[in-house]
């Protein structure tokens, strides 16, 4: 009697587990990489729970014709605090939780440190973060070890250099015509940290080009509290334009200290700080006419931005930054396992180099550094700025939805 | 270029003072390593922050409940945390830290990574030799003078003050005096963290709150009250103002280096240490014992 019982608990365990092992097979398992502490994070977590909700809502991907769910595995990288905890966490995420794909990443230090582990392990990892060119020169020079790399968003530095010059050219040109000034002063403040140094390097030779006189080149700590000294000497180099690069909190100080010392000159460059609607806020209301180059907004980037957008807010009570491009990573990844008919890496990567998806910013074509095609009507990202407490876009101007650029009163 | 250099180092010299004072009369004057000093400073950020922003009390009434929690605060954590290990300098060293990445990461847990920012007291700015100052900063510089005042009139014209001194230069005489060496340790503590409190509350709306704002002051003001001297208030304020000087000067001199501002600060301070060890005012604070 208790022989059988015996037996037949250990049949039940044994068929649990196999059904669970069943389950399991199911589902396609993508870990959503960011610091979760962080906006960053936090919008990288929200873009992905939003396609993952609507993908399993409409029968989940098919992979063969057999239509599987998604699951996704949140990954605390930590990576803003530290690069060792970021390569922990791909490697706890791909070993212990056995993620199929990675999408994410933010901080380029501590991306280019978890690309080789995604190498290693011969993972399709999906960037929505990091700007660094290095992680796309990689691929190029050492094709068969980082083919699994692709960068969704935001464009690479060399990329957005080229966006920047495009919505400056703009804003030079709206200098020239209300303040008739023929050769618009411009500082450029950028942070100390490998993203830009692409962009400070190239951008100076180009600003002179444009007729632009460049008055100094500043650069304070990502994480510099204060900069009045900083802007003491802009202010006194009577600059027209601030041209900022900056991804910390160093973004916040800038705007809110220039419109402490109330400051005649525009801000305009990468604010990735001012991408977040807690910006305003986080100045204490002192930004005003702060711009920076971003990804989403209520304009029809591509039919698919406003719907997202909309959605995003109901959802998650505020607009999207670009790190919910793990929407479009996650959507794009969809389509290429469905024309693949596999998750097999190797078959998927062919694939992923030839899809022209439509994302809800613009449309991803990858190049041979598995970088997006920078393409004007395409792929150029967006500028906005804050006008009374609120983020008007404003660039690229055919885009229907665009609101004027507005430069302090003198 | 010279008159943004004097202003603008002025104007931060006072935001470091602020910031010293308080460290200077644990660390210099007590000897205490309170490693956790600038993180009491974090935590009266965010109290008046959630006070003001969330709760909506007002600035005087948000920054009295905000001063006077933490200072309570701090004496509940020197009770549970520096009081049983007081004798072991290493010990409070090693306490202190530990309690200042716990206040972080409480911080952290409580109200996320996000950047905070708290509006100024005072809205406006005057233009002093052609550099704009916001009426904030010059508030600063008024907080910090008064602060110094009150140090100084508690370190040297009351009974209190003479026992915080005395018990720092020989804790165990002092004991055999019949001094309460615990209560006057007590009492050290908790009027430190009412200044780094006050300094949360008039120097935050000048910079972002965030989890981490505590890391940079606290080299900064070791730098500060290392350079001043030991124990000596008239050190730390003009440590304070060095700093706030030499910072303006890379900045100005080497704009393209200005991450290198506290570097360059520190490396002053090891050049002056390396010709007086004691710091600038550090004989002087020897001879007033």
């Amino acid at each position: 009697m208790l022989r059988s019982t015996m037996l037949r608990s250990i049949l039940a365990v044994a068929a649990a587990a196999l059904l669970s092992g069943g389950a399991h097979a199911q589902s396609i398992k993508i870990a959503i990489l960011g610091p979760m502490a962080f906006v960053q994070g936090e919008h990288h977590w929200a873009g992905a729970q939003m396609a993952r909700d609507e993908i399993n809502k409409a029968g989940g991907i098919n992979v063969g014709g057999k239509r599987m769910q998604i699951e996704l595995i949140r990954g605390d990288t930590n990576e803003i605090q530290s690069i060792p905890d970021a390569t922990n966490a791909i490697e706890r995420v791909i070993t212990r939780e056995k993620a199929d794909f990675l999408v994410g990443g933010f901080r380029s230090e501590a991306v280019l440190a978890m690309q080789e582990v995604a190498a290693d392990y011969k993972k399709i990892f999906l960037g929505a973060g990091s700007a660094h060119p290095q992680l796309g020169m990689r691929v190029e020079q050492s094709y068969d070890r980082y083919k699994y790399w692709f960068r969704v968003t935001p464009l690479n530095s060399t990329d957005l250099g080229k966006t920047l010059v495009g919505v400056l050219g703009s804003v030079a040109g709206q200098i020239r015509k209300e303040l008739a000034k023929p050769n618009p002063k411009i500082a450029i403040v950028a942070e100390k940290a490998i993203w830009v140094e692409p962009i400070v390097k190239a951008l100076p030779p180009v600003f002179k080009k444009m007729q632009m006189e460049v008055v100094g080149v500043w650069r304070p700590s990502a994480t510099a509290t204060d900069v009045t000294a900083e802007l003491a000497a802009i202010d006194r180099a009577d600059a027209d334009i601030v041209f900022t690069l900056l991804s910390g909190p160093v973004g916040i100080t800038v705007g809110r200290q220039m419109g402490e010392r109330g400051m005649k000159a525009v801000a305009f460059g990468i604010n990735v700080e001012a991408q977040k609607e807690e910006f305003w806020a986080a100045a204490a209301g002192k930004a005003q006419f702060v711009s920076t180059i971003d990804t989403f907004a209520e304009v029809e980037m591509t039919p698919k931005t406003i719907p997202f957008v909309r959605a995003f807010k109901e959802k998650f009570g505020k607009p999207p930054t670009y790190n919910a491009g793990t929407y479009d990573a996650i959507f794009l990844l969809k389509e290429a396992i469905e024309k693949a008919g596999t998750t097999d890496a190797d078959k998927l990567v062919p694939v992923l180099e030839k899809t022209s998806y439509v994302a809800a910013f613009g449309i991803v074509e990858f190049d041979k550094r598995h970088d997006p095609v920078w393409a004007p009507g395409k792929n150029t990202g967006m500028a906005v700025q804050w006008q009374d407490g609120k983020k008007v876009p404003f660039w690229p101007p055919q885009i229907k939805g665009m609101q004027p650029f507005k430069l302090p009163a003198r | 270029m010279l008159q943004d250099i004097l202003v603008t180092g002025l104007v931060n010299g006072g935001v470091y003072a602020l910031l010293a004072i308080g460290f200077s009369l644990i660390f210099g004057v007590a000897r205490i390593v309170n490693i956790a000093h600038t993180a009491f400073y974090m935590l009266a950020a965010y109290c008046f922050y959630a006070l003001l922003v969330k709760g909506g009390l007002g600035f005087l009434l948000s920054g009295v409940i905000a001063v006077g929690a933490v200072t309570l605060f701090s004496v509940l954590c020197y009770r549970l945390v520096i009081e049983p290990v007081r004798e072991h300098e290493a010990a409070v060293l090693i306490a202190t830290i530990a309690l200042a990445l716990i206040f972080q990461e409480v911080m952290l847990f409580t109200f996320g990574g996000h950047y905070l920012g708290i509006p100024s007291t005072l809205e406006g700015g005057v233009r002093l030799l052609g550099v704009s100052i916001p009426y904030q900063r010059l508030l600063i510089l008024v907080v910090a003078a008064a602060m110094l005042t009150v140090v100084w009139f508690v370190l040297y014209r009351t009974r209190l003050g003479l026992a915080i001194r005395a018990t720092a230069n020989d804790l165990e005489v002092a004991n055999l005096m019949g001094m309460n060496v615990h209560r006057v340790a007590m009492a050290t503590v908790a009027i430190s963290v009412a200044l780094a409190a006050v300094a949360g509350v008039v120097v935050a709306p000048v910079f972002v709150v965030d989890p981490f704002m505590w890391l940079a002051p606290l080299v900064t003001m070791l730098a500060i009250v290392v350079l001043g001297g030991l124990g000596s208030l008239k050190g730390s304020l003009i440590g304070a103002l060095i700093i706030g000087y030499v910072e303006a000067i890379t900045v100005f001199a080497l704009p393209a280096g200005a991450y290198l501002k506290g570097a360059v600060a520190l490396l002053i301070m090891v050049v002056v240490l390396l010709a007086r060890p004691e710091g600038l005012f550090g004989v002087a604070f020897e001879e007033e014992r």
